[in-house]
């Protein structure tokens, strides 16, 4: 069939969809959802309306963004507007059902927000909730919105547009296009998306690889997997327009084993691609063929680093090589091969469809576009979000998530994973572009947000990042091998009391040799942990040494746990919490905790609502 | 020192392995392309990687064997020893760890006394640590074979794997009535 009655048949369907005469219901199904209890609250959906006697239809989405409430559903009457459920359970999900549909009452007073046709009385429409407002979605534009299992959706929704009208136009067109609107890889580095196509497509040789890097191996970032689960056709549109304008036929997948649900999305958009004939010879009587082939990575992080990507297909062990030659020139099995990020990959989709100047004018000068963010650790509402370059990082983590949870201090905010830095919260006016958080001494990273509050420790986190990095070290260098074991003793030692005032001097100096010797990425950007948090937090450096004191509470050697007996009202809770009976005392009278059975497990201190449990 | 892979030599002897074989053979041309792929077929079936297998592949693939165990123990995701019933994965993702995962870890420890790696004598659960699953915003997570449990503490924990215990009990016990 050819693509314009494609075309008319999915936006049939989908206005079918839109004025569908019974009630559809929206349930966000991605890993995070499913993590949640979304089986259960689909479950409760089905069984509610066969209770009801009515027909109706239930729709897996992927993730919409807002995890922290997460089991999602959304409901709409015909007609009405959908109005969406957080933080489900079956129980909850049934009674919201019976209320709406049976009886008309909506129940706003569990609702969260609405889409469509408004007002709705009580509660603001999606797009106006603070954690919505400040984003704008690109990369992101179909995610809990469309089924990503249904192909028709996401042409109904523009897809495929982009591709069509790459056909129309010659390679080197379209890689103008994609330099006209300045795109830079989102997978950490940031380097030129047109600028990369251009040397593969000028690259001499016949046959020519394009890969999508989908190994999102950064402890702490999860847009990758979200972006490929709640819509896998952006990213496969963009790898399609890549491969015509490089001049390739063939293209790898490399995706992590560790995201299940995210191949398989991918096997079945890749099914459906070429039933529809946009995979396969002669795409849309182009003359241009593709094939692509998935392969599942098997847990190992420097598989993230290009060539060692490349090694890994070709079925060895993952280890990179200096370079040149670049990939680009001699890549897998020594063909011109270019690789790219997922979330680089479905903006290049909607840079076809929209045009480079659209594209461009959101960001700043020299970072064009949005970036996604896996916003998670100490903030009161996590999620996947997507800004535009340039915002600040006190708006995404004061409004998009709502300050610090529990009302602790903010501290600091990670990004770029194992490969990033920590910023302090003094430093939360930066922009965030590539430059700004480059010379912050972190990087863009590819997109994890991990924020810190008091009860963070930063000797720890380095002393986390390093045991990563030492471990995942693949060993073919010396500088990243022994040179990431070095740093990891000396934060061990600080973080057991038995550092001394010098190994500050040493840490630096070997995060520096490891800096500028190791072969590839993971080596050199590993001491990114230690010199951020030496820079910005080394007086808590010298309370670990000199003072011995680790006042997050993280370190066990430095520090332990008293119950003020002002504050303690006797309520026991702790007491019953403690597994080795190291919290005594008379009920309604001050506890106390014995230190030498205390194993600093922290359920006393997680268990009193009062905070009579104090880190001393 | 490192430890050796293979405690003692458990070469032949595994008709499954062998059928696995007779199966693959028919799938596999023997690239060295699918050398992981491979190795992945036949953890998913066995659950890990006996020896046979390791050098059926080696055979099937000529490559050498040292190219092949080379490659499998450079992977975090191949087992080498026979794991238990349930696996329970603990994300060490960033924003677990800030959430207290290696507490969570800890108690996962102590209350199975087996270390990540090991499986309980019973064959009930092997413990294993996982860098990152991407659920982070669900932080602290843990995956008992396929299902993902997120915003976890000490005490849901522990009941889950308590259910597990209670469950497969139960069906020892409905087995040696009937």
């Amino acid at each position: 069939m050819d693509f314009s009655s494609l075309k008319e048949r999915a936006e049939k369907n989908w206005k079918a969809l839109e004025n569908l005469k019974q009630p559809l219901i929206q349930i966000g199904m991605g890993t995070c959802g499913k993590a949640a209890g979304a089986d259960e609250v689909f479950a409760a959906a089905k069984q509610t309306l066969k209770q009801m006697n009515l027909l109706g239809r239930i729709l897996q989405v992927g993730c919409i963004g807002t995890c922290y409430l997460e089991p999602i559903m959304a409901v709409r009457k015909p007609g009405g507007p959908f109005i969406y459920y957080g933080n489900l359970t079956a129980k909850r999900t049934e009674e919201i059902l019976l209320s709406y549909l049976r009886d008309g009452d909506p129940k706003t007073e569990w609702a969260v927000c609405f889409t469509g046709e408004g007002p709705v009385d009580g509660i603001p429409r999606f797009e106006d909730l603070p954690m919505i407002k400040p984003q704008v979605r690109i990369a992101l534009r179909n995610c809990g919105i469309i089924d990503p299992e249904n192909i028709e959706h996401y042409i109904a929704r523009g897809g495929y547009n982009g591709l069509m009208r790459a056909l129309r136009m010659n390679p080197g067109e379209v890689i103008q296009e994609i330099k006209d609107s300045g795109l830079r890889g989102r997978g950490g580095a940031g380097f030129p998306t047109g600028m990369k196509w251009e040397f593969a497509s000028n690259a001499p040789g016949q046959t020519k690889y394009i890969i999508c890097n989908a190994d999102e191996g950064d402890p702490g970032a999860f847009m990758d997997r979200s972006l490929l689960e709640g819509d896998p056709h952006s990213v496969l549109e963009g790898m399609l327009i890549g491969a015509y304008a490089i001049g390739c036929n063939e293209g790898y997948i490399y995706i992590r084993a560790e995201y299940p649900l995210a191949i398989k999305r991918l096997e079945t958009a890749l099914k459906q691609m070429r039933e529809y004939g946009l995979l396969g010879r002669n795409i849309q009587g182009s003359g241009f063929g593709f094939e692509i082939h998935i392969k599942e990575g098997a847990g190992a992080f420097v598989c993230g680093e290009e060539t060692a990507l490349m090694a890994s297909i070709a079925g060895g062990r993952g280890m990179p090589q200096s370079r040149p030659p670049f990939p680009a020139n001699k890549g897998l099995w020594g063909n011109p091969t270019n690789i790219n990020n997922v979330e680089t990959l479905g903006n290049v989709s909607a840079i076809l469809a929209q045009g480079a100047k659209w594209f461009a004018g959101f960001g700043t000068e020299k970072s064009k576009g949005t970036k996604t963010f896996a916003l998670a650790g100490k903030v009161e509402r996590t999620g996947l979000i997507e800004v535009p370059m340039g915002i600040r990082l006190k708006e995404i983590i004061d409004e998009i998530g709502g300050g610090v949870a529990k009302g602790k201090k903010v501290k600091a905010v990670q990004t770029g994973g194992p490969s990033g830095g920590c910023i302090p919260a003094d430093l939360f006016d930066l922009p965030v572009d590539y430059e700004s958080l480059t010379a912050a001494g972190s990087i863009m990273g590819s997109g994890g947000m991990v924020v810190m509050d008091e009860e963070t420790c930063m000797v720890d986190i380095p002393r986390y990042f390093l045991s990563f990095t030492a471990d995942e070290s693949c060993g073919k260098c010396i500088p990243c091998r022994l040179g990431t074991r070095q740093m990891l003793d000396i934060l061990n030692e600080i973080c057991e009391g038995k550092g001394a005032i010098e190994d500050l001097e040493i840490l630096k100096d070997v995060s520096e040799t490891v800096q500028k010797g190791s072969l590839c990425g993971l080596g050199q950007t590993a001491p990114n942990p230690v010199q951020t948090t030496l820079r910005y937090f080394r007086s808590e450096y010298e309370a670990h040494i000199l003072g011995k004191k680790c006042e997050a509470g993280v370190c066990k050697p430095l520090f332990h746990y008293e119950i003020d007996p002002e504050t303690c009202n006797g309520c026991g809770v702790c007491s019953k919490k403690c597994s080795v009976g190291a919290v005594t005392g008379e009920k309604k009278k001050p506890h106390s905790i014995e230190p030498d059975r205390c194993t600093k497990c922290g359920a006393c201190y997680e268990a009193c609502k009062f905070h009579a449990v104090r880190i001393c | 020192m490192e430890q050796a892979i293979y405690q003692e030599q458990s070469v032949e002897g595994m008709p499954e392995v062998e059928d696995l074989f007779n199966e693959m053979r028919k799938e596999f041309k023997g690239m060295a392309n699918e050398l992981i792929p491979m190795l992945q077929r036949v953890q998913r079936m066995l659950g890990f990687l006996p020896e046979q297998a390791l050098l059926e592949i080696a055979r099937l693939t000529g490559l050498s064997t040292a190219r092949v165990y080379g490659t499998a123990t450079f992977y975090a995701q191949f087992r080498f020893q026979p794991a238990g019933k349930y696996i329970i994965r603990v994300c060490r993702g960033t924003a677990c760890h800030v959430k207290g995962s290696d507490r969570l870890l800890d108690t996962i420890e102590e209350y199975l006394q087996v270390a990540p790696g090991q499986m309980t004598p019973d064959g009930l659960f092997t413990i294993e640590t996982v860098a990152c699953f991407g659920s982070c915003a669900l932080a602290p997570v843990m995956v008992i074979n396929d299902s993902v449990y997120g915003s976890l503490n000490r005490s849901r924990a522990l009941k889950l794997l308590d259910e597990i215990r209670v469950r497969e009990e139960a069906n020892i016990k409905n087995l040696s009535l009937s």
